[in-house]
């Protein structure tokens, strides 16, 4: 940054609404398939816990210990393997969204009242039916809580994949740092804040939607 | 009109065993088509066991439950606890859905068609006393506990289940919404013909609610008779001490005044106006009370209008003495 130069040149801002809305679209497809991607795994994992607690303190274990990693080491560990991809990318952002969605979704399950399931049970729901109709419906809630941290701290991450060739917003905070230009770092880093915000608003939304009986009582 | 025939259900040597413990122990009973059997004890006595063992939330060391004469072992598992209705204290609502969804829930299972779904629907909350264009919509949790436990009651006699179990299902509502419930429940099991099997610690739940009783203890059945006979006799010291030394009192709420051999030689004219009218549909326990009460120490009895006789305190004494 010269002096003199002011924090923010509006003008460049304005002839690159282009970038941004690419930027945009970039950030949003990485968190999209790490979210996806980890709440399908996370899932199954999670199904597995419920069936079988011993497999719980191994798995929370693994996915724990990912969580620890830095994210610019675990970025770093995977390119002789996996290269400057988008793939190294949604390898580090899958994992750490595990730890996240697997605490959720376990907890909210095993959150369901024991009378509800009893009751389920009692009138020949199969166990299949008990998990679709009856548990997941009750852990929505928790597990959609999970979500929204998991999406958020994701958005927060997608801006260090930059540092692979990624990035989304990330790329525009790179760029700033490295040319020492404030407008562009400070436009990447504002937009990708505005994009969790907005992320985690729709999906307070959703929550309300899925869940109308959660609102009374 | 009984909609719903019940089923027979019966017991035949069924044991339980636990590690180190012998919940249940040769259990062997019959509840007759339509009637209400209470199983009554101590916790510890092995009633909610039994009664989970009918739709096999729990499944026998050995022995055989029959249902109409149906092994109960020998059905698919969910197609038999479709076809029981059952009721659990804490009620199990799903609280996700809406009251009328929660009763549709075994019609649902079965794929009735939605017309004849919603039908019953609002029959059922008709029945259990909930307009049902006021709840269908609503959802457990805008609920109070004693109206989340009709909604029990119509969800688990939905599908016309010819048998209902329930697991101490007025146990969570204060005393008086206990006792309004109790009544609409014999209403509505009267107008079902429902079997009921129904577990209680309460005994005078159990000597109100039941055709039969049977007192369990440390999973044995002590007794299974009649409540009126389980009161005049019982068979041991236990069963004397659970049913309470009121038993005599309480036998009076069974009996009525129409069941007592009246003095009819005494004019009406000569009895004092003090005396207390009773019906023949009075209980000797209410006509007691009334009597002691009044200066004349006996009861008018009038049928409508027509004098039938007296009650006198002998007449009640010879009651509580008497065997049947």
């Amino acid at each position: 940054m010269t002096p003199g130069e002011p924090l923010i040149q509006w003008d460049w801002i304005a002839s690159h609404l282009d970038e941004f809305a690419f930027r945009l679209g970039e950030h949003v497809e990485l968190t999209v398939i790490a979210v996806g991607v980890g709440f399908v795994i996370a899932f199954a994992l999670s199904l597995l816990i419920l069936r079988m607690p011993r497999a719980e303190g191994p798995i929370t274990w693994i996915t724990g210990t990912l969580y620890t990693i830095p994210s610019l080491a675990l970025f770093a560990l995977l390119i002789p393997y996996t290269g400057l991809t988008i793939l190294t990318a949604e390898i580090g952002l899958v994992g750490y969204t595990l730890l996240i969605f697997i605490n959720n979704i376990v907890r909210g399950i095993r959150g369901v009242p024991a009378d509800v399931r009893e009751a389920a049970v009692g009138m020949g729901y199969t166990p299949r039916e008990v998990l679709w109709r009856v548990e997941l419906p009750l852990a929505a809630a928790v597990i959609i809580a999970g979500t929204r941290v998991a999406t958020v701290s994701t958005i927060g991450l997608v801006t260090v994949t930059a540092l692979i060739g990624q990035g989304g917003f990330g790329f525009l905070i790179l760029i700033g740092l490295q040319r020492f230009f404030t407008t562009e770092l400070i436009a990447g880093a504002v937009l990708s804040v505005a994009l969790a915000v907005v992320a985690d608003a729709l999906l307070v939304l959703l929550q309300r939607r899925l869940t109308p009986w959660a609102q009374l009582a | 009109m009984a909609s719903t025939r019940g089923a027979t259900v019966e017991f035949r040597d069924v044991s339980k065993r636990y590690p180190g413990q012998l919940a249940v122990d040769r259990l062997s009973f019959k509840v007759p088509a339509g009637k209400i059997c209470v199983l009554v004890g101590p916790s510890g006595s092995g009633k909610t066991t039994s009664l989970k063992m009918v739709n096999r939330l729990i499944e026998p060391s050995s022995g055989s439950i029959f249902i109409d004469g149906q092994d109960v072992l020998h059905k698919e598992q969910t197609a038999l606890r479709r076809g029981i209705g059952y009721v659990i204290q804490q009620v199990g609502l799903f609280p996700h859905q809406t009251i009328a969804e929660n009763v549709a829930t075994v019609p649902r299972l079965l794929g009735w068609a939605n017309a004849r779904i919603d039908a019953r629907t609002e029959e059922l909350l008709a029945l259990v006393g909930l307009e049902p264009s006021r709840f269908a919509a609503r959802y457990p949790a805008q609920l109070s506990g004693g109206e989340r436990q009709r909604v029990g009651v119509a969800r688990a006699l939905a599908a016309e289940p010819p048998v209902m179990l329930m697991d101490e299902p007025f146990g969570a509502v204060d005393p008086i919404v206990r006792d309004r419930l109790q009544n609409e429940f014999l209403r509505i099991q009267r107008d079902q013909g429902t079997t009921v099997l129904f577990v209680t610690h309460d005994i005078d739940e159990a000597i109100k609610l039941g055709d039969r009783v049977a007192v369990m203890r440390g999973g044995k059945l002590v007794q299974y008779a009649p409540p009126g006979e389980l009161l005049a006799h019982p068979v041991n010291d236990f069963v004397a001490q659970f049913v309470g030394s009121d038993r005599g009192l309480k036998r009076l709420a069974l009996l009525t005044v129409g069941g007592v051999d009246l003095d009819t030689s005494v004019a009406r004219a000569s009895l004092s106006s003090n005396a207390p009218v009773l019906a023949p549909t009075t209980t000797l326990r209410d006509a007691l009370i009334r009597m002691l009460a009044s200066e004349a120490q006996v009861g008018v009895v009038l049928d409508g209008q027509r004098y039938v006789g007296v009650l006198t305190l002998s007449k009640i004494g010879k009651m509580i003495r008497s065997d049947t």
